[in-house]
């Protein structure tokens, strides 16, 4: 017999033979025991492959848990991740590797699907350890930012390319000049967004540019990469790998740190978000309109019970739509809401992306983002959140589908 | 209209059918300088890129229409960073999300042909153009825009 938590909704649907609504069952059942990273660094400049990079943060994950990675019995990755779990668990000597999970499409908008999926894994008992991450060498794969070497393209690539329409930026700045004229958001509002990043990363010894603060002025004469993307509204081109151990709630409370509960995560599309060749319906949209009003209930909580918020930025533009889209706040104060003072640590309204995110720690597709929202929570960030009980990771705006996930501490769930 | 020469310098990655054949009317009717577009025969919407069912009313009967070759600017970017190593002298370019009333609002990407530090609006009319890549093999035909002179 199939098991739904909601009875009554159940019930609705016997009666009007509809699908039933089934409450989103995550909250509190498990837990992030362990958070692990390689060193980062800028693109081309690592030591070590990818490949090793995935095992360094997946090894530093288990060490952080206190698990010997011999326990690990599955894998969640997402954006088409090279490093297999065939071949990790083969090279860890893994006993029994029970689930073996790609989230597809829609490149780093997939993070908190990865954990999504490890966690409904976790939850359902298919696996009881598993590590979700995510390694991104540009210097040893190309890069992001550069045009793949082809001579012929087909398909939606053949409606774009030939227009000299390549890379994300160039993909993304349409819609980012589109959210500017419908919405009314200033530059200064993207430009806030890259503002809290640097000064995040300032404070961060893993952040590839600590050390290189961003004033407001340098931000405004960098140089265009697409109208209306400068320089510094786009994301890193880096070296590295995160990694998260998920396990059962009850089991998390024998380990090493305290544990960190998923609260909830979600993955979202709405209707023809997907559309190809810039026919989204609602072009100018970070795709989280569906998914939020979800994610909040499965949790129990509104937008007003976020403490901290890693937003994933591959270009600024997309952060202001994700928080609105969040409920974090309103189309009418966009402007107001985004000025630096209010997203940056210990002090702001909500503070933002608080290691230095994509844009100024560095890009490993995201995946350092959910990494810093169990810090926040641990109390262990270099930009830490006094009390942060409850963080929200959003991943991959503009491009779907996308996900989210609320992380919390045990107080959160209790 | 026919555009004399190209827009971005030869070098760029061509468009080719998908070998399924599902957006191959659509690359032919540029050949003959024709702008067409995915329109359902059974319900009657229209629909970009293409797809094999209506995603409107799910028939399998989706054809092919002659769209009026004018829309409106939706978005614009101007690229100042090359991408690619052809296009390192040839930024900045401007490339434009056209809105196609004539075809029920679905958008096209194309070049915004002329003077590519122009002030662009968003709204304003604009008029297709036919840019022939014929010394390619095969050859084909990309569809371009500029801004209309006729005030619509």
């Amino acid at each position: 017999m199939r098991r739904c938590v909601n009875a009554a909704a159940v019930a609705v649907a016997a009666r009007t033979g509809e699908a039933p609504v089934v409450a989103n069952s995550l909250r509190g059942r498990v837990a992030i025991a362990g958070i692990g990273e390689s060193p980062y660094y800028r693109r081309g400049e690592s030591p070590d492959p990818e490949f090793v990079l995935a095992l360094r943060a997946i090894l530093a994950a288990c060490e952080d848990a206190g698990i010997d990675p011999r326990q690990i019995d599955g894998f969640a990755s997402y954006a088409d991740d090279r490093n297999d779990p065939a071949r990790l668990a083969a090279a860890l000597g893994l006993a029994d590797l029970r689930f073996s999970n790609m989230q597809w499409g829609a490149g780093g908008a997939g993070g908190s699907g990865a954990v999504a999926n490890a966690a409904a894994a976790v939850a359902t008992g298919l696996a009881s350890c598993v590590v979700v991450f995510r390694a991104l060498a540009q210097g040893q794969y190309g890069r992001f930012g550069s045009a793949p070497k082809t001579s012929r393209v087909s398909g939606e690539a053949a409606l774009t390319f030939p227009y000299g329409v390549f890379s994300p930026a160039q993909t993304f700045a349409m819609r980012g000049q589109r959210l500017l004229h419908e919405r009314g958001v200033s530059r200064e509002a993207l430009r806030a967004v890259a503002l809290a990043s640097y000064h995040h990363a300032q404070r961060n010894p893993r952040a590839v540019m600590r050390g290189r603060p961003l004033t407001p002025e340098a931000y405004d004469s960098s140089r265009w990469i697409v109208e209306p993307l400068r320089l510094f509204d786009c994301c890193l081109e880096t070296d590295g790998a995160a990694a998260l151990v998920l396990v059962p709630a009850e089991r998390a409370r024998d380990l090493a740190q305290p544990p960190v509960h998923l609260l909830a995560a979600a993955i979202g599309a709405a209707y023809r978000d997907t559309a190809p060749a810039h026919n989204a319906v609602e072009y100018a949209s970070a795709c989280f309109r569906t998914l939020a009003p979800r994610l909040f209930e499965a949790a129990g909580l509104s937008p007003a019970d976020v403490d901290v918020v890693q937003s994933y930025e591959n270009f600024t533009p997309g952060v202001v739509m994700a928080l609105v889209e969040h409920g974090l706040c309103e189309w009418e104060e966009v402007n107001d809401f985004f000025r630096v003072e209010n997203l940056i640590a210990p002090d702001g309204r909500l503070p933002l992306n608080t290691s230095g995110g994509n844009l100024a720690e560095a890009y490993t597709h995201g995946f350092e983002l959910q990494v810093e929202a169990v810090r926040q929570v641990r109390g262990t960030s270099t930009s830490q959140v006094p009390n942060a009980k409850v963080a929200l990771v959003t991943s991959g705006p503009m491009i779907a589908p996308t996900s989210s996930m609320l992380v919390g501490t045990a107080e959160a769930v209790a | 209209m026919t555009v004399t020469g190209t827009y971005l310098p030869a070098g760029l990655p061509a468009p080719a059918p998908r070998r399924d054949g599902l957006d191959g009317p659509y690359w032919d009717a540029a050949r003959r300088h024709e702008l067409v577009c995915q329109r359902c025969s059974a319900c009657g919407g229209f629909q970009w890129g293409p797809e094999w069912i209506c995603h409107d009313c799910l028939s399998f009967d989706v054809g092919w229409q002659p769209v009026a070759p004018h829309g409106r600017i939706f978005s614009w970017e101007r690229a100042w960073h090359p991408v690619h190593p052809v296009l390192r002298e040839a930024c900045p370019y401007v490339v434009v999300l056209v809105e196609l009333p004539h075809a029920g609002g679905v958008r096209m990407i194309g070049n915004l042909i002329g003077e590519p530090r122009q002030q662009i609006t968003i709204g304003a009319p604009v008029d297709a153009l036919f840019e022939d890549h014929d010394d390619v093999d095969p050859p084909y035909t990309l569809i371009q825009w500029r801004t209309s002179d006729d005030p619509r």
